[in-house]
């Protein structure tokens, strides 16, 4: 019952696996036209790039914590997804996650480290949890589009976070001073997310995202909740058929999935460097995009939780690169951001070849196998006929 | 010299060779049948002979000269005319628009459609195809749009017809029209390809029968010769039962049963009103019935999946009327639906997947919460091999499945572990023939067991073999139930069309 199922032959497998970085090496390509275009030397540019994401031990780490929120978010994404509810809301719920988790340690500064931690991390969870509850329910119950909410409530998070640092939860540091920057005091320690191996920079962040992936891995394929979830995406129809609480399942898809987005938030803020919440008054600002940029990493990783554990790496390093990119050859950043639109394009619009190449292994496997009579065919499907 | 030859075609997909080698021709004035089942390889030649296909090998001759046929549109321009299974209609313009879609008008820029409307009732008097060529075409019924099409290939002058599956959709009254108009055009030297699976049809209508299988002609023969026990045989290739053999079973108490019962459809209008059945442990009950007169609001609202607003429903003596799909379940309800791939099965999901679809938060498959690999495998690997599932593994999406060997997967799943009731809506229907005949056999084992069958079908063979009794249903109504011993296939084509028995 894995995913790609185990029937499938070798060779076009593989293949299926090499179309996204096949993809990704279009999108490369166009890029260095582009490159070009601007009197940049394409190859000077790309070995910036490269280094700048993973020509180090610190540009690595750099790039990990990059790509932490993104494979919070794009585990997030391929739940909802699965479920086939298409959640574009995970810039508000990383704002609502940041949100919860900081008020958590803001109005609870004695707890002990030992329950501090997990406390910011629950009320992170729960904050994105809320923040897609919401659009789950409208859609589930009263069919709002989760598009348009998802996208609406982004839009509510963000004045709601620039309202919150400016007025209740800001520096009272800040009011002395008369700056009024709109940020929160430095959280208490005891909620700084522990350093691993001895680094300054490199906290728990980057684990607990490929914790929650394989987490997400083992929900979606190996329980009868992640089992409910996947068919309430494939097919509702047979899902209510087969008595699975069809509303309630979407509801609690988009429910998980602003949950993971909310793990971002509380990562993003206890893991910064300033281990304070600032808004510049935009969600990016605080996200840096993660909301966007994860669903992206998703559909990288095929909706699979465990193949976004590399396509959020390879984002954050695109992210993290394109900075030396851009310093190196002086482009504009804006090139780096068609970059990544370009990876986008190509990589959703190769998925229906992807798919196609799997599909030609199953049938041509279900005809080996049932033999010369009642085989299944093509014919019904528009394509064939029999086998001889 | 016939009026369309095809020689020697032969045609390739990637793996498959779904004509090999065909010949088929149509004389002037006669009713050619092309018999086969599904997949046999009879689209793909039609579609040849359409224009839709090229064939690798082979040619076509009309009248005698070997034509090229590259597109829809040539063939059209030589007289060939398709009657498509699934109406090409547009629904919301008037019969007359249909008819001169795509046509040019003879006033040039200006529509000529009174010139079209007086040709269309023209037509259907010389041929008994009345319409009105004003009237919107999803007003119309089934049999009304199915003549709309047939206008529109005689409009456009067809001198040989294709019909793919004229019947499906039409009641035993409407077919013996159509067989009046179809022998009416072959009088006038017209060419008739029927494509049917309905073996009593094809005796019927037919002049000669062409059997295909596996791409290849594997008989002929004339109705005079034939039987259906005969031509079943050159479909399969093997001897085929076409009705189950069913031991005397004693009846016992009812275990379904439906009062009164009124449901509502889909667009908010009664689709079973004042219904009354009951279904006994041991019998199967079959509902014959056109499609569309509450068949399927009936087995949803039994299912759970759709509200009943009056009556009630029970099942082993435990009322389930508007309860939860899952608990009717738990009552012992076991339910194949109409939609194979709709709502029976996720075409997406492999084998195992599609056999847990019910059963996937039973202990049985869980270990400390998570699934056991293991027993789901034992478990699915019993029923495949039980049912005799033809599937290359476990793990191979059910959509590479052919249709019958889904049918046998849903239901393998539902009848494992011995329903009171089960509800089978349309078991056979699409299913090749040998499917059929191991659905209607593991149906008639189920009865024995003192499972109560209510069989719904569209197909009047199968509920005169299966059924210990039959209830015919019209407008949502039972029309009467009558005993398939006694009563004759008239009989309930009139009930079918809503003429009382009395």
């Amino acid at each position: 019952m894995t995913q790609a199922g185990a029937s499938l032959r070798v060779s076009s497998k593989y293949l299926a696996y090499l179309v996204p970085l096949g993809a990704v090496g279009f999108a490369l390509l166009i890029g260095a036209i582009m490159l070009l275009a601007f009197d940049a030397s394409p190859i000077e540019g790309f070995r910036a790039l490269f280094r700048g994401a993973f020509g180090s031990t610190d540009a690595l780490i750099e790039t990990a914590i990059k790509a932490t929120p993104l494979l919070f978010v794009g585990v997030g994404i391929t739940i909802a997804f699965r479920a086939n509810v298409i959640n574009i809301g995970g810039e508000g719920q990383i704002v609502a996650g940041g949100l919860l988790s900081t008020m958590t340690a803001l109005w609870l500064p004695d707890l002990s480290a030992w329950i501090m931690l997990p406390a910011i991390l629950i009320m992170g969870f729960v904050g994105g949890a809320i923040w897609g509850f919401i659009p789950g329910y409208l859609k589930a119950y009263f069919g709002v589009n989760e598009i348009l909410s998802t996208i609406m409530l982004n839009v509510v998070a963000v004045q709601l976070m620039n309202y919150l640092l400016r007025q209740p939860l800001i520096d009272p540091a800040e009011i002395e001073r008369g700056t009024r920057i709109p940020q929160t005091e430095r959280l208490q320690e005891g909620a700084d997310l522990p350093l691993l191996f001895g680094s300054d920079r490199l906290h728990i962040g980057p684990l607990l995202a490929v914790l929650a992936a394989i987490a997400a891995y083992i929900l979606l394929w190996r329980t009868p909740l992640g089992y409910r979830l996947r068919a309430v995406g494939q097919n509702p129809d047979a899902a209510r058929y087969a008595g699975i609480p069809v509303k309630r399942t979407i509801t609690l898809a988009l429910t998980l999935s602003g949950a993971l987005c909310g793990l971002a938030g509380a990562v993003l803020v206890f893991g910064s460097e300033g281990h304070r919440m600032v808004t510049d008054g935009s969600t990016a600002g605080f996200t840096g995009s993660a909301g966007f940029n994860g669903i992206v990493a998703a559909l990288f990783g095929g909706l699979h939780p465990i193949f976004t554990i590399p396509a959020s790496f390879l984002f954050g390093g695109l992210l993290v690169g394109g900075i030396s990119l851009q310093r190196a050859v002086q482009v504009p950043s804006a090139l780096i951001l068609a970059l990544n639109g370009l990876v986008v394009i190509f990589v959703v619009s190769t998925d229906r070849y992807r798919q196609r190449l799997r599909d030609q292994d199953a049938r041509r496997d279900a005809l080996a196998s049932a033999g010369a009579s009642s085989v299944p065919l093509a014919a019904d499907r528009g394509g064939g006929g029999e086998e001889p | 010299m016939p009026m369309m030859e095809m020689r020697g075609i032969t045609k390739r997909f990637p793996g498959v060779l779904a004509n090999d080698n065909v010949d088929f021709d149509v004389q002037a004035g006669e009713v050619h049948t092309l018999l086969g089942e599904n997949g046999a390889g009879k689209s793909t030649l039609m579609k040849i002979l359409y224009g839709l296909y090229q064939a690798d090998e082979g040619e076509i001759l009309l009248n005698g000269d070997p034509t090229v046929i590259d597109s829809p549109t040539t063939a059209i321009s030589h007289n060939i005319g398709m009657i498509h299974q699934h109406f090409m209609l547009v629904e919301t313009l008037t019969v007359a628009e249909n008819v001169a879609l795509g046509l040019p008008s003879s006033r040039g820029a200006l529509t000529d459609l009174d010139v079209v409307s007086d040709h269309i009732v023209e037509l259907g008097s010389q041929y008994g195809l009345e319409l009105d060529p004003a009237a919107l075409v999803w007003q119309l019924a089934v049999g009304q749009k199915q003549r709309v099409e047939i206008i529109k290939a005689l409009y456009r002058e067809a001198r040989l017809l294709i019909l793919d599956e004229p019947t499906a959709v039409l009641t035993p009254q409407e077919v013996d029209q159509l067989f009046e108009t179809l022998r009416q055009l072959t009088t006038d030297g017209r060419g008739l390809i029927f494509i049917s699976h309905k073996l009593h049809e094809v005796l019927a209508l037919s002049n000669r029968i062409t059997v295909l299988r596996q791409g290849r002609v594997t008989g002929q023969a004339t109705p005079a010769e034939a039987t259906r026990e005969s031509l079943a045989e050159m479909m399969v290739g093997r001897e085929v039962k076409l009705a189950p053999d069913k031991p005397a079973v004693q009846v016992a108490e009812p275990a379904l049963e439906i009062r009164d019962l009124e449901v509502y459809g889909d667009r908010g209008i009664v689709a079973v009103e004042h219904f009354d059945l009951e279904v006994r442990a041991g019998e199967i009950l079959g509902i014959a019935g056109v499609s569309g007169n509450g068949q399927r609001e009936l087995a949803e609202s039994i299912a759970g999946l759709r509200e009943v607003t009056k009556g009630s429903i029970s099942i082993a003596g435990t009322d389930v009327t508007n309860h939860r799909p899952i608990e009717i379940r738990d009552v012992g309800l076991a339910y194949v639906p109409e939609g194979r791939l709709k709502d029976g099965s996720i075409a997406d999901f492999t084998v195992s997947e599609n056999i847990l679809l019910v059963d996937h938060r039973d202990d049985r498959f869980l270990n400390r919460g998570l699934f056991d690999f293991g027993a789901i495998r034992e478990h699915c690997q019993g029923l495949v091999d039980d049912f005799a599932v033809k599937t290359p593994t476990l793990e191979t999406p059910v959509r590479s499945l052919s249709g019958g060997n889904i049918q046998k997967l849903i239901l393998a799943r539902e009848l494992e572990g011995t329903p009171t009731v089960l509800l089978a809506s349309q078991p056979t229907r699409g299913v090749d023939i040998g499917a059929a005949e191991y659905i209607h056999e593991r149906l008639v084992a189920q009865r024995e067991r003192g499972t109560a069958i209510l069989v719904i079908s569209e197909d009047l063979d199968e509920v005169f073999g299966l059924s210990d009794r039959i209830a015919v249903m019209y407008e949502g109504r039972v029309m009467g139930i009558v005993d398939p011993a006694t009563a004759t296939r008239e009989e309930v084509g009139l009930m079918m069309a809503g003429v009382s028995p009395d």
